[in-house]
């Protein structure tokens, strides 16, 4: 089946703002259970949204506060799902994928929540809005979890100009490397096409992968993220 | 120019040091043996355990040494997978489409990187011969899909760690080091896509070889590394150690790297 790319989302698209507050209600003990904070949806009309500005801090710790912030999102996305209508019904692979991709990002996170705090400020735990989502439909989680790595990657490939000690880049391109595996399997089970791991949508004819500013991922981002996030001391 | 001959070029640019070749007799003769490869042609794992040891840093290799190092790699990858499909049989259906299009960015990853290096006032090397049934240890490697692809896996997952362990040679120049990590991310796309393929996991398990070709062991040796920046992953989080060792690729320096391609040279 074919999924739109992340701008034009169809899930964005199906958004719901009234689906939300029962859905928390529905999930929100699993997602604590998973160690990742989800509050303030009571605060949709509220227009003072700015008193829970995360400021990711400035030069490297920034730039790995903005992975942490990116790990962060896709490990509450992946407990979801562990806890949704696909998943239960879901192929043995397709269980096993899943499985294998909440534990890998909740391991990323964790560890970004470890390493910042021991030399400077780690951002909180974030807050995530997944109204737009419906953890019953295999498309809609399929096709969420291909922007959410297919974003990563371009993510991570962007920010690694942005640092300036060796060890922070390598870790970066350890961990790049395990979402571009990611991306390709679950674009793999999202299509029929044996291209569909590293097609044009996301190759270019230079045989490239993407690569994104902070500016436009986490533009893309904030359609899940919800907490404001303060990114001015990123290097530029 | 002959591949053996550009890597002792490569290794006097970088640090006077030797390069760790490993003749085709030690890599094969004990072929099925899970022993011995790793030690022979990796750096003790120690090395990849020791806390803020980084295989990538101070290698004091040029810009340029580095994109003629991953072309040289690219050369291996592009023309394994254009005499693959160019083999009778070897490649049709599903299978045929994907090595077509993993070709295809190996092809456009040689083609990039000469330009960048000679846009860089640099001489791309030359492609070396290769000889890709790694001196009778594999002759039918374009004739069996199965063997083919475990190749083809390695080569990917090599890859992967490969330009990994380049990018900190590459930070003096931000617009070739996005690009490398660009070809960086695509190399595990295809790593993922020919493991599954295969029946494995798009991503690597402990130090675990899948390929079936003990000669490969090299290719995973350290990949069950759980330190990272000096934490212990295991003691920061409730994940267990086999997916943390899948969650964080590792790098491969540059002589471990020319220690696995070496076994695929015209002698």
């Amino acid at each position: 089946m074919k999924t739109p790319k992340f701008s034009q989302s169809r899930v964005v698209a199906e958004r719901d703002p009234h689906s939300r507050r029962s859905f928390l209600r529905k999930s929100g003990l699993g997602l604590a259970a998973a160690g990742l904070f989800l509050a303030g949806c009571e605060d949709d009309d509220d227009p003072i949204m700015f008193d829970n500005t995360v400021n990711l801090g400035s030069g490297d710790v920034a730039v790995l506060n903005y992975a942490f912030a990116l790990e962060q999102l896709e490990a509450a996305f992946y407990a979801q799902v562990l806890q949704g209508g696909y998943f239960a019904s879901a192929s043995a692979e397709e269980k096993q994928i899943m499985t294998d991709l909440e534990a890998h990002e909740r391991a990323h996170a964790e560890f970004f929540q470890a390493a910042i705090s021991s030399v400077a400020t780690a951002i909180p735990a974030l807050e995530v809005d997944f109204s737009s989502i419906d953890f019953d439909s295999r498309a809609s989680v399929l096709g969420t979890a291909q922007a959410f790595e297919d974003l990563g990657v371009s993510a991570y490939n962007g920010a690694g100009r942005l640092l300036t000690n060796p060890d922070f880049l390598l870790i970066a391109g350890k961990i790049v490397s395990v979402e571009a595996r990611h991306a390709a399997a679950i674009r793999s089970i999202n299509s029929n096409s044996p291209r569909a791991f590293a097609s044009s949508e996301v190759v270019d004819s230079n045989g490239l992968d993407l690569a994104r500013t902070p500016s436009q991922v986490l533009g893309i981002a904030g359609t899940y993220i919800t907490t404001p996030i303060d990114a001015s001391g990123l290097p530029q | 120019m002959k591949l053996l001959h550009l890597f002792n070029e490569f290794e006097r640019g970088a640090n006077g040091s030797a390069p760790q070749l490993t003749t085709r007799r030690e890599a094969f003769g004990q072929i099925g043996r899970t022993v011995g490869k790793a030690a022979t042609l990796a750096l003790p794992l120690a090395a990849f355990l020791k806390p803020n040891h980084v295989h990538a840093q101070t290698s004091g290799d040029s810009i340029i040494d580095v994109l003629n190092f991953a072309l040289t790699l690219e050369y291996l990858e592009a023309e394994y997978y254009a005499m693959g499909l160019d083999a009778n049989g070897l490649l049709t259906g599903d299978i045929r489409e994907t090595i077509a299009l993993i070709g295809d960015h190996e092809a456009a990853h040689v083609e990039f990187l000469k330009s960048a290096i000679s846009g860089s006032g640099g001489t791309p090397v030359d492609k070396p011969e290769f000889d890709f049934t790694a001196g009778g240890n594999f002759n039918n490697v374009f004739s069996n899909q199965t063997i083919f692809l475990a190749i083809a896996q390695a080569f990917e997952d090599t890859g992967v760690r490969a330009y990994k362990g380049q990018a900190a040679n590459l930070m003096g120049n931000k617009d070739v080091l996005t690009a490398a990590l660009q070809i960086h991310s695509v190399e595990a796309r295809h790593a993922s896509e020919i493991r599954r393929i295969r029946g494995s996991k798009g991503w690597i398990t402990n130090a675990e070889n899948t390929t079936g070709a003990g000669a490969a062991d090299a290719v995973y040796a350290g990949e069950d590394n759980v330190m990272q920046l000096g934490f212990n992953v295991t003691t920061v989080t409730q994940v267990n150690r086999n997916h943390i060792t899948e969650a964080w690729d590792e790098p491969l320096n540059k002589s471990e790297v020319l220690g696995i391609a070496s076994l695929f040279l015209e002698d």
